[in-house]
């Protein structure tokens, strides 16, 4: 039986309930019952959130947490824990497991063992193609009976056009979206950053912006003729963002994301060949980079996901052409926006949670996004101004392969709350309480 | 002045005055080769390791040669690519051989940025030896030697490279040399063989090569691996040839005086014709000589050595 709050003097930002200011909340059977100033009761306990932000819990509908089969890269007690450190309350777990998740079992086995092992939410994504090979469909309505939120062979493309028409097509049966990871690997071959200045100084070979934005062609053109529900994956270049914008305004079903790193980091950062810094889609240079911010600060953009990709440190700690791509973000996401994004006064609060809490709650069609009465009590507490440099003897998860290490950010998430339970409470939190498997 | 790089990995950021050190300091390596007896004590005691993770005979052999000439025991590594693949790990490797006690681990690797991996793994001295598409620093400086005993000046030297510059680390370390020493710099190939991005080293790009020779005072010819074409790079080594191979015809455009460069090994008759290899104008063999020179004073800079002096003891 979880117990019941009372958070004082908090600063709630929460645009689904049009509120913005000092709140106090109470939580009971985990969930909201009440928003309001002053708020009194009895038998609870009482928490001061003075001078700290409360949030809605952050969402993140692109998670990796390697399990089952990759154990050694991340688990899901692992990551649930790194995803509540940064302060996430529900999180997808991609489908590219060993083996993957193109089968109801999978999907069971995530479920369940989230319930028994992880602190937050985790929401399975399916396969579109049985073991993500872009050849067969995947049984889609046994995926979503076993509770699939989504569809995905994230980590690749269906290069077969045909394929793919004939999922979207089959996949208006459901209604849920299918999330995108938009690559043509002929044009990628064997390229292991981004194409362009610095590859040629590197002498790394090169992947082409094409790679990714012929594909985003295409699948908007196959949504557009199907009617399918779409969700652009990490969308990296300025020429994505123009085909997406033509497209949305064409009124093509499509929602994108952006990842804190795109919008932050250019494959400058590649110079000196630090492996963390290898990811797919690659660091863009500078020009992508603006590009993106811009739609992120116009809204073209719908929302900030992770793409959180642990790996080993043998496997990052090699030749740069033959270390893995993926970098990890569930635990520096919310510190890099805040420094990039609001200290800046580029992104408001309030847009900062539509981004990351909001829309993806809306894209999943799942709880959360607000703290309104009545609705989950995944919430979280940040100190906006806590100055903290990123260092990977720090990280929960097991993945350490960030390029943010040795990077110096503002604010960060002090404590989660998942349903009404504390799941991760920083040691500079000013209270106590937290409960569960901490 | 003395040379205080503890690495080689490259010379995109070496000084011109740190090049032209070693440039002179080649000079007196290169009367010693002539000598009958061509041995120095310098290096006596200490270990170069050659540490080659791709098929070479030449840099190799120079490299043993050059550590040998300067009294260095020298350990020859050759690792086949395919035990990496099978999962032989670098660091691991590299870790060991240090153990072992080596002094300088000289290293030839297909994945660009491995010398600056080995350079954080180990407290051995490194020098690259040739890194993927990256660089392969001690063939510049052969070269920039040679052309200096040629010419006194490389300053206001035309240079051409021809072939593919997308893939190689010998055009870059050249293009790095060439421009901090002053020449100008045109990079010429098919474009699907030029890297995006090339003209921003400072270099002028250029798709036809008969235009490019009518200015030039040097032609360096890059060895055309047929592979590129299997990926369909170009359509074939015959059209390669035809577009970009260096025959007597082509030369008979190209200034009387045009010093021909080759860094070996030549596909003779793809990218130059046997005829041009061992025409008068043509320093191919002389720059396999000064690759040892070259290579000596660079192990004698960075063991301590200053000026060259003791050499001509």
């Amino acid at each position: 039986m979880a117990m019941t709050y009372l958070i004082k003097h908090g600063f709630l930002v929460d645009p689904v309930a049009g509120r913005y200011g000092e709140y106090d909340l109470i939580i009971k059977e985990g969930k909201v019952i009440a928003v309001g100033k002053d708020l009194a009761g009895e038998g609870q306990e009482v928490i001061d959130a003075h001078n700290l932000l409360v949030m809605p819990g952050l969402i993140d509908l692109h998670v990796h947490l390697r399990e089952p089969g990759q154990e050694e890269k991340e688990t899901i007690a692992t990551g649930s824990r790194a995803a509540a450190k940064g302060g996430f309350t529900s999180i997808t777990a991609m489908p590219n497991t060993i083996p993957s998740a193109d089968n109801a079992s999978v999907i069971t086995f995530v479920k369940t063992k989230s319930k028994e092992e992880g602190v937050v939410r985790v929401y399975p994504v399916g396969n579109i193609t049985k073991g993500g090979a872009g050849q067969e469909l995947a049984e889609l309505a046994d995926l979503v009976e076993a509770g699939a939120v989504a569809f995905s062979d994230d980590g690749a493309s269906i290069l077969n056009a045909a394929v793919e028409r004939y999922a979207f097509q089959y996949g208006k049966l459901f209604n849920k979206p299918f999330l995108l990871h938009c690559e043509d690997k002929n044009l990628t071959a064997d390229g292991v950053m981004h194409e362009g200045t610095v590859s040629t100084k590197l002498g790394l070979k090169g992947i082409p912006a094409l790679a990714e934005e012929v594909i985003i062609a295409r699948d908007l053109l196959l949504a557009e003729e199907t009617g399918a529900w779409i969700h652009l994956c990490h969308l990296s270049t300025k020429r994505s963002l123009d085909l997406f914008k033509e497209a949305k305004a064409r009124g093509v079903q499509v929602t994108a994301e952006v990842t804190p790193h795109h919008l932050t980091l250019t494959d400058q950062e590649v110079l000196g060949y630090n492996p963390a810094t290898k990811v797919s889609p690659p660091l863009r240079p500078l020009h992508d980079v603006e590009a993106l911010q811009e739609a992120l600060i116009e809204g073209t953009i719908d929302l900030i996901a992770t793409d959180h990709a642990p790996h080993t440190r043998e496997e990052k700690h090699q030749e740069y052409s033959l270390a893995p791509f993926g970098m990890t973000g569930l635990e520096t996401a919310l510190g890099v926006v805040l420094t990039k994004f609001y200290h800046t006064g580029k992104l408001s609060l309030e847009r900062i949670v539509q981004l990351m809490s909001v829309k993806p709650a809306q894209v999943l069609k799942i709880p959360g996004g607000t703290l309104k009465e009545g609705s989950p009590a995944d919430l979280i507490m940040v100190d906006l101004n806590i100055e903290w440099e990123v260092r990977e003897e720090d990280f929960i998860s097991k993945g350490k392969n960030s390029p943010f290490i040795g990077k110096k950010l503002k604010g960060r998430n002090l404590a989660t709350m998942v349903e009404g339970k504390w799941v991760y409470k920083s040691p500079q939190a000013p209270f106590n309480g937290v409960e569960k498997k901490f | 002045m003395s040379f205080s790089r503890k690495h080689l990995l490259g010379l995109e950021n070496l000084e011109a005055k740190e090049i032209i050190e070693i440039l002179n300091t080649a000079v007196p390596c290169k009367d010693i080769i002539k000598r009958e007896i061509k041995k120095l004590p310098t290096l006596r005691g200490r270990s170069v390791v050659t540490l080659f993770f791709e098929p070479s005979t030449r840099t190799r052999i120079s490299f043993e040669l050059a550590a040998k000439r300067l009294g260095a025991d020298t350990v020859s590594i050759a690792v086949n690519t395919s035990s990496v693949q099978k999962g032989e790990n670098f660091v691991d490797t590299v870790k060991t051989i240090e153990a072992l006690g080596a002094d300088f681990i000289v290293l030839r690797h297909s994945v660009a940025g491995s010398p600056q991996l080995l350079a954080e793994t180990v407290n051995c001295r490194v020098i690259n030896a040739g890194d993927g598409a990256h660089e392969h620093p001690t063939q510049a400086l052969l070269d920039l030697f040679t052309l200096r005993e040629r010419c006194g000046e490389i300053a206001g030297l035309n240079v051409v490279i021809v072939g593919d510059i997308m893939h190689s680390r010998v055009a870059k370390s050249n293009i790095y040399g060439l421009l901090k020493l002053g020449a100008k710099v045109t990079v010429v190939g098919p474009p699907t063989l030029l890297p995006p991005g090339i003209e921003e080293l400072g270099v002028r790009v250029m798709t036809n090569l008969d235009a490019a020779l009518e200015e030039a005072n040097v032609v360096n010819v890059l060895r055309i691996q047929k592979e590129r074409q299997q990926k369909g790079l170009f359509p074939s080594l015959r059209e390669y040839t035809r577009l970009y191979g260096l025959t007597k015809e082509r030369l008979a455009g190209a200034p009387q005086d045009l010093i021909i460069m080759h860094p070996g090994p030549a596909n003779l008759g793809v990218e130059i014709s046997e005829e041009v290899a061992t025409d008068p104008r043509s320093v191919i063999s002389t720059q396999v000589t000064n690759g040892v020179a070259v290579r000596m004073a660079l192990l004698y800079l960075m063991s301590g050595g200053e000026n060259g002096d003791d050499l001509f003891n």
